[in-house]
């Protein structure tokens, strides 16, 4: 495409490069929790609206051809410096919701997939997902009260996880502990593309 | 803005009952696709033409967008600011951008054309938060 990227269009303003990172997980592990606790501002919502186009999710064939259904996200914004803009998007995790993961996770620079130790199969679809799809993403156990308290290894088995990918501890409440858990993806993400990559990291 | 974290499956999956369609319906005069490509949730947008005098076809929506990215902002975040699907908003932006009035920069399409810079000065700055 020939717009938007020339600094001419742009102006004066040099704009700063987005990157995207998503939180995952099952119902209520805390993934709104997450994205506000370390964004600057509190967790906005945002609407994807999809039109049935032939997705290949089961049950939405056989509805009327115009038909629309919308996926809400909450997402939020995390502004580093002049150059760069890390927006973090928590969403559904329910596997009919896939192909809006597909779009989602495009161009994506890693994922969180949040736990919770007392229901931790609600994790494993996101957890083949990301797998499967070749995105970079570490596993954050999210650690509620009453929970027994379980060692990582134990999960890293539980979840059948490979040894590359990093397990952390978290309050998904706690602004350091959210940060900590980006932190890690981060450097899981930069140490997997610039790893596997043929050619050697431009500068 | 109401709780986000109360809702259940199926809140969180609006259908499509009219109020939450017709008016992005007028507003777009019933297109659904912008005049371009695909344009992603992250891509940025930034006001390069503040001045809209009485343009034929831009209405409320299309004026609150150039007011709004007097600062860049993402495709999401004026989807969230104006209340409207994030589809709504592309065919908005393919409007102002024909006519000059916003400059739009997406995204990496995939993520390996991030350069190690990119992923340290990210590192650097959410360790610094
Ligand atoms: N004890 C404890 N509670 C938490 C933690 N993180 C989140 N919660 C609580 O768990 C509940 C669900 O958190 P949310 O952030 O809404 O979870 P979610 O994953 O966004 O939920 P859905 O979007 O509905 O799937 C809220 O009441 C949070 O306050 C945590 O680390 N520890
Ligand atoms: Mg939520």
């Amino acid at each position: 495409m020939d717009y938007g990227r020339s600094s001419r269009d742009v102006g004066r303003a040099k704009l700063p490069t987005a990157i995207k990172i998503l939180i995952a997980g099952g119902f209520g592990v805390g993934k709104t929790t997450m994205v506000g606790s370390v964004s600057e501002t509190r967790p906005l919502r945002t609407e994807e609206t999809l039109t049935d186009r032939g997705v290949g999710v089961d049950d939405l064939s056989g509805i009327e051809a115009k038909k629309t259904t919308t996926v809400a996200m909450d997402f939020g914004r995390i502004s580093i410096g002049e150059d760069h803009v890390l927006y973090l998007f928590g969403t559904p995790g329910q596997e009919r919701f896939w192909f809006v993961w597909d779009e989602l996770a495009l161009g994506a620079m890693g994922a969180v997939v949040i736990a919770d130790t007392r229901r931790l199969a609600d994790c494993f679809p996101s957890v083949d997902y990301f797998e499967r799809r070749g995105t970079p993403f570490i596993v954050a156990v999210n650690c509620f009260e009453g929970a027994r308290q379980y060692d990582i290894e134990e999960i890293r088995m539980a979840v059948d996880l490979g040894p590359s990918t990093p397990v952390v501890l978290c309050d998904a409440r706690r602004r350091e502990s959210s940060k900590n858990v980006l932190v890690t993806l981060v450097e899981h993400a930069m140490q997997t593309r610039t790893s596997s990559s043929q050619e050697p990291a431009t500068r | 803005m109401t709780s986000l974290s109360d809702g259940s499956a199926d809140e969180q999956w609006l259908d499509d009952e009219a109020g939450r369609i017709v008016r992005p319906y007028v507003m777009t005069r019933g297109r659904t696709q912008p005049s371009r490509g695909k344009i992603d949730l992250i891509t940025l947008v930034v006001t390069i033409n503040p001045v809209i005098t009485a343009e034929p076809g831009l209405g409320p929506e299309h004026h609150t967008i150039v007011k709004l990215c007097d600062r860049p902002l993402s495709v999401a975040e004026i989807a969230a600011h104006l209340d409207l699907p994030a589809g709504t908003v592309r065919v908005l932006l393919g409007d102002l951008v024909d006519r000059g009035f916003v400059a739009i920069q997406e995204p990496a399409r995939e993520t390996d054309v991030l350069d190690l810079e990119t992923y340290k000065a990210v590192l650097n700055g959410l360790r610094t938060l």
